[in-house]
């Protein structure tokens, strides 16, 4: 086990450092100038070239990445060229925000998509299994900015249950922020709930007609129990993979909900950066993410071992 | 002999399919002893394993269906009772043993937990108590070392061990009835020695009765006091295991003997012999007798009308068959003609 996660983090550095130099690369094909860009309306030469020099923009692309790689390793993410910050700090601020709302789509996500799954391959083929495919299909073609929208207008205008959009920090009041969060939340874990239905599904199918479970109901095991203490743990394998795959997108920003909830997360940090040709900030948050996408592999890896005793030999 | 502890009435099984209702088990019974070990003999599609799955309530239903019929265990009607009292029976009462070792364990569960459940699901026990049970049932089944082997998954085991696990889980409550349903098709021939001499020490042990399913005769012979042939969802020939072996009255059985390699008796270097053509067709099984159109022996009344099973004159008592022709008389002709 221990060995299996060195390798597998002996991996992740690599992974870590072209992720950062194709971003690196990459920013430098955009169009415009950070230099053009902050000197103002006169376009002062002299303020230009201190712009230049200042943020060792006229050293060449290698040079400048080797700069920047060496801030990152001593916890240096540089300093926001539009905002006057460390990137560090702005990360450290809008990551919690992303992450709650990833965690609380994700939480909405498996408490409806794993039992729904679950139910409609117990009940193949009968009314509950093409009520939960009928969901699913539902949450799979909707649009998240108009479900977005359309819930505004449902639990914000219409009833007045819910905040429009906005973020309240739960340091200051956990009821206010669980309220702002909800919707956004549940917006994002709705699409995330139909993908995770159909692969429990099948998942479940697959094991309910295993041998296993037979002999289960052999031993005079209650259904509940055999699909409880049987089947789960040997479907889970896809849904976590999944479940990794779609928590790191999460992470990476759900761009579009946080724009039309108002909630300041990474994902508007992000198009705010890029717009305004901030690359120290498009940078810290690209490999901010990077970092997290690996993260929570290795976790899915470790979970596997948890629910299949075969790897744990290998 | 007093109430049989197993006695099936009448018993039909239906599968609703595509091309039609397909009759697995048309209208079977027979009884069974305490203690006693029956071998249950066919080729696949024979209901053999459907009808003992389908009374337990172990076939999926839809599509599966029971049609009609009583199967009184101990004097209760199986078929009528609810799911509760039917799982009581399951893994307590009657165990079971399947075909393939290597997917009939859960690959994500220890052995030990696998023991313990059939054990707390009957008889209560927990904890310690429940642990030191499995310690001796893996000991019962001659597993070494069975304490560091019990925290072990069964993908630690091998095909002989995990098969001689899942014997353990299906004795863990001393059930009255074993049934084992190709136990030994799977294994490696000399590894099914070992595991045919392991359920006749447990037997003579624990003293319950067996059902031996298999389509291997080699098998029954080294395990069953009785024999039953089936085919085509119907009991063609049954009876006590010598003397079924020894003067066969289905043409299916003789059949089944002669493409037998060189059993006891035979003479080396002889042909083996096939039996000619295909099982029926489920969908549309034929009127009479279902073997008829494969039997050369067949009489014209064998395509019109199904042959009761019943004593076969002449032969030991309670070997029965179901056939309108006379074998041993028309096997003696044979051999007197030239």
């Amino acid at each position: 086990m221990l060995r299996f996660l060195a390798r597998r983090l002996a991996i992740a550095v690599p992974t870590l450092v072209i992720a950062s130099m194709i971003i690196f690369a990459l920013q430098q094909l955009l169009p415009g100038d950070t230099a053009t860009a902050l000197s103002g309306e006169e376009r002062d030469p002299e303020v230009i070239a201190f712009i230049r020099e200042k943020y060792h923009l006229d050293r060449p692309l290698p040079v400048r990445y080797v700069l920047w790689a060496k801030g990152v390793l001593q916890g240096d993410l540089g300093e926001s060229i539009r905002l006057q910050k460390p990137v560090l700090d702005l990360v450290a601020e809008k990551l919690p925000v992303t992450l709650q709302l990833a965690c609380m789509a994700m939480l909405i996500a498996l408490i409806i998509g794993v039992p729904m799954g679950v139910l409609s391959a117990v009940k193949q083929g009968q009314t509950a299994d093409y009520v939960a495919n009928g969901i699913a299909l539902w949450g799979l073609s909707i649009p998240n900015f108009w479900l977005g929208i359309m819930m505004i207008l449902f639990f914000s205008v219409y009833l007045g249950w819910l905040p429009a959009s906005g973020y309240v920090p739960p340091s200051e009041s956990l009821i206010e922020n669980l309220k702002a969060m909800i919707m956004p939340a549940f917006v994002l874990g709705n699409a995330i709930a139909a993908v995770m239905m159909r692969h429990t599904r099948a998942a479940m199918l697959q094991v309910l007609q295993s041998d296993y479970v037979r002999t289960a109901r052999a031993k005079g095991v209650a259904p509940l129990a055999v699909i409880l203490r049987h089947c789960l743990r040997n479907a889970a394998v896809p849904i976590i993979t999944l479940g990794a795959l779609e928590f790191g997108q999460l992470l990476s920003g759900a761009v579009l909900t946080e724009q039309i909830f108002s909630v300041p997360g990474f994902g508007k940090l992000m198009v705010d950066a890029v717009f305004n040709r901030d690359y120290a900030t498009v940078q810290g948050v690209v490999i901010c993410t990077a970092t997290t996408y690996i993260v929570l592999n290795l976790m899915a890896d470790v979970a596997y071992f948890l629910v299949n005793p075969k790897l744990r030999r290998a | 002999m007093g109430v049989p502890l197993l006695d099936i009435r009448d018993l039909t099984v239906a599968f609703a399919s595509d091309g039609g209702t397909v009759h697995a088990v048309n209208g079977i019974s027979y009884a069974l002893s305490e203690g006693e070990t029956l071998g249950i003999v066919g080729e696949s599609g024979s209901g053999k394993s459907v009808h003992v799955l389908a009374m337990l309530g172990l076939i999926p239903m839809p599509p599966g269906r029971i049609e009609r019929g009583e199967v009184l265990f101990q004097g209760r009607d199986l078929l009528t009772l609810d799911d509760r009292a039917l799982r009581r029976v399951r893994g307590g009462e009657i165990g079971f043993v399947f075909q393939d070792p290597m997917s009939s364990l859960n690959p994500a569960m220890t052995v030990a937990a696998q023991i313990v459940e059939p054990l707390r699901i009957h008889l209560g026990l927990d904890g310690a108590a429940a642990r030191r049970r499995a310690l001796e049932l893996l000991d019962l089944v001659r597993i070494p070392d069975a304490a560091r082997r019990l925290d072990q998954y069964p993908h630690e085991f091998s095909g002989g061990q995990r098969q001689r696990v899942m014997i353990a889980i299906a004795i863990a409550c001393k059930p009255k009835l074993l049934i084992a349903d190709e136990a030994t098709t799977a294994l490696d021939v000399t590894i099914q020695a070992e595991i045919i001499g392991l359920v006749r020490e447990l037997k003579r042990e624990i003293g319950m009765a067996i059902v031996w399913i298999t389509h291997d005769l080699g098998v029954v012979a080294g395990i069953a006091d009785t024999v039953q042939v089936m085919y085509a969802g119907r009991i063609l020939e049954r009876g006590p295991v010598d003397d079924l072996f020894a003067d066969p009255r289905s043409a299916y059985t003789l059949g089944l003997l002669r493409s037998l390699p060189d059993l006891a008796g035979g003479t080396k270097g002889r042909r083996l012999q096939p039996i000619e053509g295909a099982p029926p067709d489920m969908r549309d099984p034929p009127v009479g007798d279902p073997f008829a159109p494969r039997n050369r022996y067949a009489t014209e009344r064998c395509f019109r009308e199904a042959p009761p099973l019943a004593q076969a004159p002449g032969a030991a008592p309670g070997h029965l068959v179901a056939a309108w022709y006379d074998l041993r008389g028309l096997l003696a002709r044979e051999r007197a003609a030239p």
